[in-house]
C-alpha cells in the first residue's frame, strides 16, 4: 500500500467515523442521564436528510458565506490526511507539522466566523465574536502544548513525535507529558465547542457560540458545517490519542498493519468519546467570561510542561 | 557600469524626473506621467535588488562630488537588497495606484517619487554621512506627505507634529550613536566601521548599540516609541500609508540589523534579549490596540507595530542564539525575520491600498459605518480578504511561512542553552501565539464588519468600485501574497545570501529546499506550502464533485434571515466592529483600560422617565497617557516658567546682562 493510499484511507475513515463518534457521545450521555437517546448512527441520517434538501441562502450574503463550508471541510480533511492516525508514514508527512495542523484548523474557524458575520444578523455576529475570542485565547495553549511535545522529540513533525514516543514509552509517564496532556485536553474542549465552554446541544440563542455562528446555514451547506465540526472533534481526539498513547499505530504501510492501526485508533477515539460524554454529564456550562480563566489555567499547565521538559531532564 | 549600477542610476533619474513632472505638468497630465516614471523607478530598484540577491555580488559606487566634503558612498549587498526588493514591490503597486488616487495637491504628487527614491537608496548607503543624509530626506518627504491633507483634516497637523518630533528625536539619537562609532573607528565608511568594531571596548560598543537601537526602534514604530504611528499612518494619503507601513518602518529594522549584527558584528546576549523583549511588548500591545480600534487605518497602523514586534522577536532570537554559539538557530531566526519583512511589505501594502479604496469610495474609515462592500466593490473586497488571511498567518498565504519559521527557531532555541532561555523562549512562543490568535480576531473583525453583511451607513450603501489602475495595484500585491505563500522556496537562496552578510549569524545556508519542501538545516522540521495549497485545492474539487454526485449542488434560493419572529432586518441590528471586539476588550480590561461614559438624560416631567441614553467608550493608548503626557506637561511647565524671564522690563534685561558679564569674567579669568 502506498503512502497516498494510507492518507486517502485516513480521510475516508475520518469522514465516515466522525459522525459516529458524535452519535456515540450523544448516546452515552443520554443513557447516563436516564434517557434512551437517538441511535448512534443518527448524525449520519441527519446528514443524509440535509444533503437532500434545497440549497437556501439568506438574502444579502456574498461568496464568503458560500465558500466558508467548503473551506472548513477542506481544511479539516487535509489535517486528516497529514496527521499520522493509522500509520506514521503518511503521504504529507513532510508537508506539514503540528504547527501547520494548528493553523489549518484556525483557517476553518476564521472562515466559519466570516460566514457567521456575512448574513448580518445579530446572532451570527455574536457567535462569530465569541468564537474568535475563544480561538484567540486558546491559541497560546495549543502552541505551547505543541512546543512541550516537540521538545523530547527534537522536532515538531508529527510522525517524529509519535515515533519518539514509541521508541521511549517511559516518556508518557513523565511530568511534562502529563501536564501537556492536561493542557491539550482542556484546549480540545474549547476548540471543539464542548462543555464547559460551549454546549453543542443548546438551542437557547444567548448561550450559543458555535451554533449561533452557523444559524443561517441550511440544507447541504449545513451538512458540511456539521460534518466538519464532527470531524474536528474526531481529529482532536485522534491527535490526543496518538500523541500521548501511540501504541497500535502502524510504522509501515503494509495493509494489515494499517488496518490494525485504524482499528486501534477507532478504539482509542471511542474510549475518549465515552470519557467526554461522562465528563459532560457532570459539568455545567461556564459563563463566557469565566472561560478565559479556564484557558489561562490550561496555559499555565502548558507553560509548566515546556519548562519542566527543560529543567527536569 | 554594471547592471546593478545601471538600475540604480535609472531609478535616480526616473525619480527626479517624476518629481519634476509632478511639479511642472498640469494636473490632468501629471498623474499618468508621474505614475509611469515612478513605476519605472521602482521597477529599476526591483531589478537591481533581485540581481544582487540572485548573484550575491555586492555592488559598490563612490560619488565624491555629489555631497560636499564627504561624498556619497553607495554599496548594495544582499542584506540591503532584501529591503530594496520589499520597498520596490510596494512602490510599484503604490505608483500604479497613485494614478487613480486624487492627490491633495501638486506638491504632494511630486513628493511621493522623491520619498520612494530615498526609501530605495537608504539600504544602499555605505557611509555614515550618506546614510544620515538619505535618512533625513526620507524623514522630511514623509513628514510633508503626512501633512499633505491638512487643509481637509486638521488632525493631519497634529499627526505631523507628533511624527516630526519623534522622527527627529530618533535621528538625533541615531546620529549620536553613529558619530560615536565613527569617532572611535577613525573613519566614516561602513567598511572602516566594520573593521574597527572588533577592537572597541565593550562599553563603547554597547553605547553605540543602545543609542542606534533606540533611534531605529522609533522609526520602526516599536513600543514605547510607536505613538506617532497610529496618528501619522491614517492621516497620510493611502498609497503613502502603504509605503510608510510597508517599507519605511522596515528600514528601522534594517538599521538595527545593519548596525547591531553587521557593523558591530553582534554582541553579548543582553542585546538580543533587549530586542526580543521590545519585540514581544510591541507585538502584544500593537495587536491589542488594533483589536479594539474601529478606525480601519488606525487598526492597520497598530497592526504594523505588531508585525514589527514579530520581526524584532526574530531579530532578538537571532542575537540570543548567536551569542549562545548556535549559529544555525540564529540564521534561521534571522531568515524568518527577513522573510517577514518582505511578507509584511506585501500584505500591509495591500491592506492599506484596500483601505484607501474604501475611503475614496465611501469617505469614511469608521468600520462601524461600513459594511456590505464585498458586493459593491468585488475586487477591493476579494483582495482585502487575501491580505487579511495573509496577515492572520493562515496557510496557504505568505504570512504563515514566516510565522512558521519564527516558531521553529524559537522552539528549538530552548533545548540547547541556559535557564534564562528555557523561560524566555516559551514566553516568546506564547506571545507569538497569542498575537496570532488576536490578529485572527482583529482581521475577521476588519473584513467581516467592513466588507460583509449590510451597509451601516448611506455612504457605504452607495459605494462604487475604484478605477482599474487602483484595482490592478491591489491585484498585483494579492498575487504576491499568494505566490510567496505557495512557493516561498523561490526566496530560499536570497535569504541565505542576505543572512550570509551578517558575520555574527553566518552559517552556510540555513534554509534547504528542493523546490517544493522547505526544510531547515540542523533542525528536523519541514513544511511544504505547495503541497498544503494543492491539498486544499484538490480537496475542494473532490468535495464539489462528491456534492454534485449526490445531487446536493443544485441552484440556490435566496430567503429571508431567521429573525426570532421579527420580519424586517435592518443594519441597526448587526454586530458592529466595536461590539465584535467587546468580549476581548473585556478580557484584556486591565491592559487596555477603556473609558466608559454613560449619559442618561431624563424627561422634564419626571425623573422616572428616561429621554435618552448616550454611551461612549474609548480606548486610549496607555503609553501616551502615562509616559508622554507627563513629559509634555513638564516641557510646557518649563516653557511657562521660562516666560517669566522675559517680562518687558528694561531693568531686568540690564540685570541679566550684568550677571552674565560677571559670570563670563569669573569663568574666563
Amino acid at each position: 500500500m502506498s503512502r497516498a493510499v494510507v492518507g486517502f484511507l485516513q480521510v475516508v475513515v475520518l469522514v465516515a467515523g466522525a459522525p459516529i463518534l458524535a452519535g456515540l457521545v450523544r448516546k452515552v450521555r443520554a443513557r447516563l442521564e436516564g434517557r434512551a437517546g437517538p441511535p448512534i448512527a443518527q448524525p449520519w441520517r441527519d446528514l443524509r436528510k440535509l444533503l437532500g434538501k434545497e440549497r437556501i441562502v439568506p438574502e444579502h450574503t456574498s461568496w464568503v458565506f458560500a465558500v466558508a463550508p467548503l473551506v472548513v471541510m477542506c481544511s479539516v480533511g487535509l489535517v486528516a490526511a497529514i496527521v499520522p492516525f493509522a500509520s506514521t508514514r503518511t503521504p504529507f508527512g513532510s508537508a506539514g507539522d503540528l504547527f501547520a495542523v494548528v493553523y489549518l484548523l484556525l483557517l476553518g474557524t476564521v472562515f466559519l466566523a466570516l460566514g457567521g458575520l456575512d448574513p448580518g444578523t445579530a446572532f451570527g455576529g455574536m457567535g462569530a465574536s465569541r468564537e474568535m475570542t475563544l480561538a484567540a485565547l486558546a491559541e497560546p495553549t495549543v502552541l505551547l502544548a505543541v512546543f512541550a511535545l516537540s521538545v523530547p522529540a527534537g522536532s515538531s513533525n508529527l510522525s517524529a513525535i509519535v515515533a519518539a514516543t514509541l521508541a521511549h514509552p517511559a516518556r508518557v509517564a513523565t511530568l511534562q507529558s502529563v501536564l501537556a496532556l492536561a493542557a491539550f485536553a482542556v484546549v480540545t474542549l474549547a476548540e471543539c465547542g464542548r462543555l464547559p465552554v460551549d454546549n453543542p446541544s443548546t438551542h437557547l440563542e444567548l448561550t450559543m457560540i458555535h451554533e449561533a455562528m452557523v444559524l443561517e446555514y441550511a440544507g447541504p451547506d449545513l451538512a458540511l458545517v456539521e460534518l466538519a465540526s464532527a470531524m474536528r472533534l474526531a481529529v482532536f481526539a485522534g491527535l490526543l490519542a496518538n500523541l500521548f498513547f501511540p501504541w497500535g499505530i502502524a510504522t509501515t504501510t503494509s495493509p494489515l498493519e494499517v488496518v490494525l492501526g485504524m482499528a486501534a485508533l477507532a478504539g482509542k477515539v471511542a474510549c475518549l468519546g465515552v470519557a467526554l460524554a461522562v465528563f459532560e454529564v457532570f459539568v455545567a456550562k461556564l459563563r463566557l467570561f469565566r472561560v478565559p480563566e479556564l484557558l489561562a489555567a490550561s496555559f499555565v499547565l502548558a507553560f509548566l510542561a515546556v519548562t519542566a521538559s527543560f529543567f527536569l531532564t | 557600469m554594471s547592471f546593478v549600477g545601471a538600475c540604480i542610476f535609472t531609478a535616480c533619474v526616473a525619480g527626479v524626473l517624476a518629481c519634476a513632472a509632478g511639479l511642472a505638468l498640469p494636473a490632468r497630465w501629471s498623474a499618468p506621467v508621474v505614475g509611469a516614471l515612478s513605476t519605472v523607478m521602482a521597477a529599476a530598484g526591483l531589478a537591481g535588488g533581485v540581481a544582487v540577491l540572485a548573484t550575491g555580488h555586492v555592488w559598490a559606487g563612490r560619488f565624491p562630488s555629489v555631497l560636499p566634503l564627504a561624498g556619497v558612498e553607495l554599496s548594495l549587498d544582499p542584506l540591503g537588497a532584501i529591503f530594496v526588493v520589499a520597498t520596490a514591490a510596494v512602490a510599484i503597486a503604490a505608483s500604479v495606484y497613485g494614478v487613480g488616487y486624487a492627490a491633495p495637491s501638486r506638491a504632494a504628487r511630486a513628493l511621493v517619487p522623491l520619498f520612494v527614491l530615498s526609501l530605495l537608496l537608504v539600504p544602499a548607503a555605505a557611509s555614515v554621512t550618506t546614510f544620515v543624509a538619505l535618512w533625513e530626506v526620507m524623514a522630511l518627504t514623509s513628514l510633508l506627505l503626512v501633512a499633505a491633507e491638512h487643509r481637509h483634516r486638521p488632525e493631519a497637523r497634529d499627526a505631523a507634529v507628533w511624527y516630526g518630533v519623534m522622527t527627529h528625536a530618533g535621528l538625533v539619537v541615531i546620529l549620536l550613536g553613529l558619530v560615536l562609532f565613527a569617532g572611535h573607528a577613525g573613519g566614516e565608511s561602513f567598511t572602516a566601521l566594520r573593521a574597527a568594531a572588533g577592537e572597541m571596548s565593550p562599553l563603547v560598543r554597547s553605547t553605540v548599540f543602545v543609542l542606534t537601537f533606540v533611534g531605529f526602534a522609533s522609526k520602526a514604530g516599536a513600543v514605547p516609541l510607536h505613538v506617532w504611528l497610529p496618528r501619522a499612518h491614517p492621516e497620510a494619503p493611502s498609497h503613502v500609508s502603504a509605503l510608510m507601513s510597508g517599507a519605511m518602518v522596515k528600514l528601522g529594522v534594517y538599521g538595527i540589523v545593519r548596525v547591531g549584527f553587521d557593523l558591530l558584528g553582534g554582541g553579548p546576549r543582553w542585546w538580543g534579549l533587549v530586542v526580543l523583549a521590545v519585540g514581544m511588548v510591541s507585538a502584544l500591545f500593537g495587536i491589542l490596540h488594533a483589536l479594539v480600534s474601529s478606525d480601519l487605518k488606525r487598526l492597520l497602523a497598530y497592526s504594523t507595530t505588531e508585525n514589527v514586534g514579530l520581526i524584532l522577536i526574530g531579530v532578538g532570537a537571532a542575537g540570543v542564539s548567536a551569542a549562545g554559539g548556535s549559529r544555525t538557530l540564529a540564521a534561521v531566526a534571522m531568515a524568518a525575520a527577513l522573510l517577514h519583512v518582505i511578507n509584511h511589505a506585501l500584505f500591509k501594502g495591500l491592506l492599506f491600498l484596500g483601505a484607501g479604496s474604501v475611503v475614496s469610495a465611501t469617505g469614511t474609515r469608521d468600520l462601524d459605518r461600513l459594511g456590505g462592500l464585498v458586493r459593491s466593490m468585488p475586487v477591493t473586497g476579494a483582495t482585502f480578504a487575501v491580505g487579511a488571511l495573509a496577515i492572520m498567518a493562515l496557510p496557504p498565504f505568505n504570512g504563515f511561512v514566516s510565522e512558521w519559521l519564527l516558531l521553529q527557531s524559537l522552539v528549538h532555541s530552548v533545548s540547547s542553552t541556559s535557564a534564562t532561555l528555557a523561560v524566555t523562549m516559551p514566553v516568546a512562543v506564547a506571545v507569538v501565539a497569542l498575537t496570532g490568535g488576536l490578529a485572527a480576531a482583529t482581521f475577521v473583525k476588519a473584513f467581516g464588519t467592513g466588507f460583509l453583511a449590510l451597509p451601516r451607513s448611506p455612504a457605504a450603501a452607495d459605494a462604487r468600485e475604484v478605477p482599474p489602475s487602483m484595482q490592478a495595484a491591489m491585484i498585483a500585491l494579492a498575487g504576491g501574497c499568494v505566490a510567496l505563500g505557495v512557493a516561498p522556496t523561490v526566496l530560499g537562496g536570497a535569504l541565505d545570501r542576505a543572512v550570509g552578510v551578517l558575520a555574527a549569524v553566518r552559517d552556510g545556508s540555513p534554509l534547504r529546499h528542493d523546490g517544493v519542501t522547505l526544510s531547515l538545516s540542523g533542525i528536523r522540521g519541514s513544511l511544504s506550502p505547495l503541497m498544503v495549497a494543492s491539498g486544499l485545492v484538490v480537496g475542494a474539487v473532490v468535495l464539489l464533485g462528491a456534492l454534485r454526485a449526490v445531487g446536493a449542488r443544485g441552484p440556490r434560493r435566496r430567503a429571508e434571515n431567521w429573525g426570532c419572529g421579527r420580519s424586517v432586518q435592518t443594519a441597526r441590528m448587526e454586530y458592529t466592529a466595536t461590539s465584535f471586539a467587546e468580549p476581548l476588550q473585556r478580557v484584556f480590561d486591565d491592559v487596555l483600560r477603556p473609558d466608559h461614559d454613560v449619559d442618561v438624560s431624563h424627561r422634564a416631567e419626571s425623573r422616572y422617565y428616561v429621554e435618552a441614553v448616550a454611551y461612549r467608550t474609548a480606548v486610549r493608548d496607555a503609553f501616551e497617557t502615562h509616559a508622554y503626557a507627563p513629559v509634555l506637561r513638564a516641557v510646557r511647565w518649563w516653557g511657562r516658567a521660562a516666560r517669566r524671564l522675559q517680562n518687558g522690563s528694561v531693568h531686568r534685561y540690564l540685570a541679566y546682562a550684568f550677571v552674565a558679564l560677571i559670570v563670563v569674567l569669573v569663568v574666563a579669568r
